[in-house]
């Protein structure tokens, strides 16, 4: 009931902006969900957001939240991190916002391993600015930019975000909400750099250029084509072909940024507790 | 009219109008067609003794409009 979850919520600021069938709305019901269960203070947890429609949602959570610069969310959230490191510190950002204009900062986080929480809603699309293709629109996909189809190949961020260093990536839907807040409040277990990109659905841009249907029809192909990575471990190379693995995909610890940092400085400081 | 207070009163799912922005995926989604549209397109109650508390609707509703009530709690 969202009542549970209404403390979470800035509700005078709801109905939220997003365009109706738009999954932005249930990914950001599943982070919320994911920090309740984690028990996280709302006083002491930041919601950091970059530029576009998935970016707005800092303005409907009822946590200290901060709208930055297009691409750059990553950046303020780790000056946050580094300035505070008691602060649970989430990052909401877009397949545009992330990987195309904040491609750098993203590949740098992951590196640096920083205590954050990212989560990258692809919507494959620019949906605010009118559906230009972004980096993660599929081979073929028509956007308004791209009227005969994107002739550019997407990126996997799941396997980017672990070639550059992540610690902690898994990728969920909007259609399995229970699977997404579990990925997600494992992330928040995480002590290093978790990333989740949940899969979002655009209907009113996406799924009109490409004749995908209406906003159901878009949520019943999550269903249809998302398989877990249990499941995927064990089909055979063929019955792959064309589906999205969601699940953990990389878990594996290593020193968190701001921890080693405080190591420095207490050993300047003669070993005293700052 | 009675009768009308009275099922309202009984409904399993509560609904806030004012946030359902009539995209069609809770009744699209909901298992044993509880839910339908109005004539506006916005979700609206059908039969309701049909019911199951599954709760599709509710975590599908990217609005926040529709909780479930009663039943099993997730």
């Amino acid at each position: 009931m969202f009542a549970e979850i209404e403390q979470y919520f800035r509700t005078e600021r709801l109905p939220h902006i997003w365009c109706p069938g738009c999954t932005n709305g249930i990914i950001v019901k599943s982070i919320v969900e994911a920090i309740q269960k984690a028990g996280l203070d709302q006083d002491k947890t930041v919601i950091v957001s970059g530029i576009g429609c998935s970016s707005r949602a800092t303005g409907y959570l009822n946590f200290n939240t901060l709208h930055t610069t297009h691409g750059r969310a990553l950046a303020f959230a780790s000056g946050v991190k580094l300035a505070n490191p008691e602060l649970n510190v989430f990052v909401i950002t877009g397949d545009g916002d992330c990987t195309s204009i904040g491609g750098n900062h993203f590949i740098h986080s992951a590196r640096r391993n920083m205590d954050l929480n990212v989560i990258l809603f692809n919507n494959n699309i620019y949906g605010m600015t009118g559906g230009q293709y972004s980096p993660m629109s599929p081979s073929g996909a028509k956007a308004t930019t791209a009227p005969y189809g994107n002739i550019e190949r997407p990126f996997d961020i799941c396997n980017l975000a672990i070639a550059a260093g992540a610690t902690y990536v898994a990728r969920g839907n909007s259609f399995n909400t229970r699977q997404l807040t579990d990925i997600i409040y494992n992330g928040i277990a995480n002590k290093g750099f978790s990333f989740v990109e949940a899969i979002a659905s655009c209907p009113v841009y996406y799924g009109r250029k490409n004749k995908l249907g209406n906003a159901a029809d878009m949520l019943k192909w999550q269903r249809d084509n998302c398989i877990t990575k249990e499941a995927a471990d064990r089909l055979p190379l063929e019955k792959k072909q064309g589906k999205v693995v969601t699940g953990i995909l990389h878990h594996e610890p290593a020193p968190e940024y701001t921890t080693e940092y405080q190591k420095i400085i207490d050993k300047f400081q003669g070993g005293e507790e700052s | 009219m009675s009768s009308v207070a009275e099922t309202t009163q009984q409904m399993p799912i509560a609904i806030n109008l004012s946030w359902c922005k009539a995209c069609g995926i809770c009744y699209a989604l909901c298992p044993v067609k509880v839910l339908g549209p109005d004539e506006l397109g916005k979700v609206t109650v059908i039969q309701a003794n049909k019911c199951t508390h599954c709760k599709i609707c509710e975590n599908h509703c990217p609005d926040y409009a529709i909780s479930v009530v009663g039943g099993k709690k997730s």
